[in-house]
């Protein structure tokens, strides 16, 4: 394969003998791109752009919670659209394409020594579907009415009916723009399964694999099935909405007026939604669990605890969150005889969930704790994620769920565990592989003043608006003031969270600064600044070329974790190092 | 949704007995040294090609599984009426069928290397999908004037969606369909197209039998086939 | 080496903040403090995990932070400590779900004494219906809806006839008598939520779902509606007065039934026979 006359330096776009895609302009090189590198900056930058957007809608609804009447533009129609707009967003179009199609595009390919994914075209596709999805979204802002807010959870009958803002095209545009998504996506997922699959370099067993792209992949796998559902039952409520079809609409006798629909049932569709809504928790979970995984161990200098351990309960996550659906479904009026069924496998889902965190922990445990950026934010995560899962515990337990759902309690527990742990890992990933993508690092101070007032800001928000749910203040209240049993008290916490969410918010500027002032300020970073072990790292060029790895694919010797190996002479041995190797020291029995 | 469990089990099943082979139990910080077994992408992307091909339908059949729940949901609740079955799907069955054996015709011509032959057989397969749309347009059209609309009963909008789905995965078949007669037509070599008329072929039956299924549901034997199934069990 | 102290304080102050902050539920009012009990249970054991896992990443991170010279240890697994943490964390999680699944079982088992009321949700507003003296609601359905027949009754079921409506008003409850409460909605979802049960369910039109409680207290309760049902879903405010026996005897007397209020031929028809 090597001709002579290359060196190993020569630019990856020239080499005749590798079947690759070869850009030959600078729009096929930069915008209609194929490279997976490219799309994962397209992705990653479309879903940041849109995630702005849901911030300030987040701002927007604080404002009026804690002082209503002070803007006047918020009316309960508004305040329904943000609530509806901030939440689908943020679960769709920022936290999944993020991770699967930012992370899982970068990532996949570097960690697994293969030059692009196995199917660029499609992979192109994928993210102009996406982009056309996002733009149909933002369109429902300009269309007559406005966006639809029926809440993200999109509930029929109300969805359709004309007392819901967004009545006349938002819903229409929403729902479009959800099934493209997941047209879009299912042509993303494809690529990121079977590159996987099939694109591994030579030696990359599946064991071999860092915890990333097994959260990614197992991720992607539930993704590729669960999204179905979702567009089935968007499809289905197009019908019910411009066919006057009665799928999920039964009779309705809207103030007075009789509709023609007939019959539906409107627990189909949360049946539907929620056979997607809830593995979409873990699809965007798993992809944080590996990320913070390789982030623990490459910052704690030692390899990840239980490797094992952590491989097999991300499958089984994965495998029992298809089974757990109705657990969003406990007050419903479904049939309550499933409560005991769907309580018990959610319980079940903690085990493996709590043995991640515990090996994360005791990865910590007698390590040599560097706390970079990315490690703070790992940390961070720990206690976020912890939080919010055992909240979980409350909500999942079918009769605790009772007094609890809908209240402000659910939105706390949701926030906390797939909203700020989330978001948390994504901010520590984009501080760790930042210097890969760019060539520089992210300015230091500038990332502490944002970690701090988002770690502790974030907490400070969510933790004490558990309270109010246990109180019992119901969420997707326009205005809460008058409740009976709310102590005065309580508006003032709603004054403190909010002001704690606009602080939080505004450090999120303080990020986007330091992203766009590090791409030219920041300082030189070279090839592997944080010493890891896998293989993005061990690229012949940084930010790496098109190709990847220069005339020759890496051969993979050893597993991702290979950190402070007794008797190695540095504390990190690269999955690419051949040769001999010190003995290891078997794990205790 | 217990066809959608039942599924989703097999899934989980296939899932677990293929992860069996991956030697997840292994440790792998005891391993070094190069591990062969890795597919090898750079020498072929056929593999890839096909898994990619085999992930795609199960995504589609997941789709047509959950339609299939909802409609074993739906129909339960009272004012379900069963539509008539316009005789000319009994024709579009046939065209799809002929369709699909025209395909496996042109594999064996791939495997023969009559390159003739195949492209004959790749335009006959063509032909006899559009003429399966065309029938099921008719069918379409029938129903609506015989006052079948798609709003007037549940049954009518079950048969509409399912149908018309179908149709759009028949017609995106027909694009990669198309493009391997485009490359058929450009080459006087088999070689190039081999793997374009395998994954046709494999497409063109999974919609073949996606198709068996919903009709047999449309026509109501799925119902009566399950009934008898539930009276065996109990 | 900040975050260290940063985790301990979230811990105290988590504690802290979950005993001394003035946020807590309402007095109950029903016979759930089981629901209550199964909650405080899960507060004991999930605050003890979280304080145990944050603390002892807090020390890990004091103690092991980077100094010159160290070096981490290697320790891929040790398959024994965990094993034992998967049995500790199923049996936390066993003594969380078998009080749930057994007040659960409870929840849904509705006494035989129990007596029926039915609230029907619309937009955005609550209407009452009693059984009446026959103790049998009429049949209903969202088609018969109409301005002289606002709740629906099949104006052909005789039992609907004695059935007591409470339109634009709280509905009254007797003490300590278990009720069971069935839930309608004409138009979208609806739940029926008073903070001082515990208990709520989803309305969904086209359907009819329960629960049931045991009111426990007097007084006057607010009825919110916990599922979002359109722009006024905040303002679906009502009321439920648990009346002593006596109290709730003598409200009862001043009600109107459905031939009464919509259907005064059919009385009329009734009183001559």
């Amino acid at each position: 394969m090597v001709d002579a006359t290359h060196g190993p330096d020569a630019h990856a776009a020239e080499f005749p003998d590798v079947e690759l895609y070869h850009p030959r302009s600078w729009w096929t090189r930069y915008v209609f791109s194929q490279d997976a590198k490219v799309i994962a900056i397209q992705y990653a930058s479309t879903a940041l752009a849109i995630g702005m957007v849901a911030l300030v809608l987040s701002w927007l609804m604080r404002m009026q919670l804690a002082f209503p009447g002070f803007l006047e533009f918020i009316d309960a129609a508004a305040y329904y659209q943000f609530i509806t707009m901030h939440g689908m967003i943020m679960v769709i179009y920022l936290i999944t394409a993020l991770f699967l199609g930012g992370f899982g595009n970068y990532q996949i390919p570097l960690m697994l020594g293969a030059r692009d994914m196995v199917f660029p075209y499609v992979n192109m596709l994928s993210y102009w579907t996406y982009l056309l999805a996002v733009l149909v979204l933002v369109a429902s802002w300009f269309a007559p009415g406005g966006p639809t807010g029926a809440g993200w959870t999109l509930y029929p009958p109300q969805a359709i009916l004309s007392n819901t803002p967004g009545q006349e095209a938002g819903i229409v545009l929403m729902l479009v723009s959800l099934i493209l998504f997941v047209i879009g996506f299912t042509m993303g997922g494809l690529n990121y399964i079977v590159t996987v699959l099939q694109g591994r370099t030579r030696g990359m067993t599946l064991m071999r694999m860092p915890l990333t792209v097994w959260g990614i992949f197992v991720a992607t796998v539930m993704a590729m099935l669960a999204f179905p559902a979702l567009f089935v039952a968007c499809v289905m409520m197009l019908f019910d909405k411009l066919l006057g079809t009665s799928f999920f609409m039964p009779a309705v006798a809207e103030m007075g007026v009789q509709l023609a629909h007939n019959g539906g049932s409107p627990i189909l569709f949360q049946h539907l939604f929620w056979f997607f809504g809830h593995p979409e928790v873990y699809i965007v979970a798993l992809p944080a669990f590996g990320i913070v995984s390789d982030l623990l161990a490459t910052h704690a200098r030692k390899n990840i605890f239980g490797y094992r351990m952590m491989v097999w309960a991300i499958v089984i996550i994965g495998a029992l969150s298809f089974v757990v659906w109705a657990h969003h479904m406990y007050v419903s009026g479904m049939n309550p005889y499933f409560g005991f069924f769907f309580a018990t496998t959610t319980l079940i889902i903690a085990v493996p969930t709590a043995i991640k965190v515990y090996n994360w922990v005791l990865t910590l445990w007698r390590g040599d704790i560097h706390l970079n950026p990315p490690m703070l934010f790992a940390l961070a995560f720990i206690v976020t994620f912890v939080n919010g899962g055992l909240t979980g515990l409350f909500l999942g337990n079918v009769v605790v769920d009772v007094p609890l759902s809908d209240s402000m309690f659910v939105v706390a527990h949701f926030h906390m565990v797939m909203g700020v742990a989330q978001i948390l890992v994504i901010f520590g990933a984009i501080y760790h592989w930042y210097p890969k993508i760019t060539g520089r690092m992210l300015d230091n101070t500038l990332a502490h003043l944002h970690f701090w007032v988002t770690f502790v800001g974030a907490y400070l928000i969510f933790f004490p608006m558990h309270y109010l749910g246990l109180m019992g203040v119901p969420r997707r209240y326009f205005e809460s003031g008058d409740i009976s049993f709310q102590p005065p008290s309580a508006h003032e916490l709603n004054v403190f969270i909010t002001v704690m969410a606009l602080t939080v918010g505004a450090a999120q500027l303080v990020f986007v600064f330091n992203l766009i002032w590090s791409i030219r300020h920041g300082k030189p970073a070279g090839g592997n600044p944080w010493r890891a072990t896998t293989l993005e790292w061990q690229t012949p060029q940084t930010p790496p070329a098109h190709g990847n790895f220069g005339r020759e694919l890496p051969v993979v010797y050893r597993w991702a974790y290979d950190y402070s190996v007794p008797g190695a002479p540095e504390d990190f041995i690269p999955q690419n190092q051949p040769g001999p190797t010190p003995p290891h020291h078997e794990g205790s029995e | 949704m217990s066809v959608v469990i039942m599924l989703f089990a097999g899934f989980a099943a296939f899932a677990g007995w293929w992860l069996a082979q991956q030697r997840l139990t292994s440790k792998p910080w005891l391993e070094q040294g190069v591990i062969e077994g890795v597919p090898d992408f750079e020498a072929s992307h056929d593999p890839a090609k096909r898994a990619g091909l085999g992930f795609f339908l199960a995504i589609v059949g997941s789709m047509f599984t959950l339609l299939a729940g909802a409609y074993f949901m739906r129909r339960d609740l009272g004012d379900w009426q069963a539509l008539p079955v316009p005789p000319i799907l009994w024709i579009n069955t046939g065209a799809l069928v002929l369709s699909s054996l025209a395909l496996e015709y042109t594999q064996r011509s791939v495997r023969r290397g009559d390159i003739v032959r195949l492209r004959v057989g790749l335009a006959v397969a063509a032909l006899f999908a559009l003429a399966f749309l065309g029938g099921q347009l008719i069918a379409w059209q029938q129903l609506s004037a015989e006052g079948y609309y798609v709003a007037t009963n549940p049954a009518n909008s079950f048969f509409y969606l399912v149908t018309g789905l179908h149709g759009l995965h028949i017609l995106g078949g027909l694009v990669a369909l198309g493009w391997a007669t485009a490359k058929a037509w450009g080459s006087e070599k088999v070689e190039g197209v081999r793997l374009n008329v395998e994954l046709c072929a494999t497409y063109w039956l999974f919609m073949l039998f996606v198709w068996v299924v919903l009709f047999s549901l449309i026509a109501g034997w799925a119902s009566a086939f399950i009934e008898l199934c539930g009276q065996l069990l109990s | 080496m900040v975050i260290a102290v940063v985790f301990v304080l979230i811990v105290v102050g988590s504690v802290v903040f979950h005993f001394l902050s003035p946020w807590w539920w309402t007095p109950i009012a029903s016979n759930w403090g089981y629901i209550d009990n199964t909650i405080i249970i899960t507060f004991w054991i999930t605050g003890a995990v979280f304080s145990a896992v944050v603390l002892f990443a807090a020390y890990c991170v004091w103690r092991f932070r980077h100094k010159e010279g160290q070096k981490a240890a290697y320790e891929p697994e040790n398959k024994r400590l965990e094993n034992w943490l998967i049995g500790l964390t199923a049996v936390g999680v066993a003594a969380m779900l078998a009080p749930g699944l057994f007040v659960w079982a409870q929840f849904i088992t509705v006494p035989a004494e129990a007596t029926e009321a039915e609230v029907m949700g619309q937009q955005w507003q609550w209407a009452y219906r009693l059984p009446g003296a026959d103790g049998k609601l009429g049949l209903s359905d969202t088609r018969l809806v109409s301005a002289d027949n606002p709740y629906g009754i099949n104006p052909d079921d005789p039992n609907g006839r004695d059935d007591v409506l409470i339109q634009a008003d709280y509905l009254h409850l007797p003490i300590d008598k278990p009720v069971k409460i069935l839930l309608r909605s004409i138009d979208t979802l609806h739940d029926f939520y008073v903070a001082e049960f515990r208990s709520k369910m989803d309305m969904i039109p086209g359907a009819v779902t329960y629960f049931w409680f045991t009111p426990t207290r007097t007084g006057q309760f607010e009825v919110l509606c916990a599922e979002l049902c359109g722009i006024g879903h905040p303002y679906m405010r009502g009321g439920v007065v648990v009346d002593t026996q006596e109290d709730y005897d003598n409200w009862l007397a001043g009600q109107s039934t459905y031939a009464q209020l919509y259907a005064p031929e059919v009385l009329k028809t009734a009183g001559l026979d």
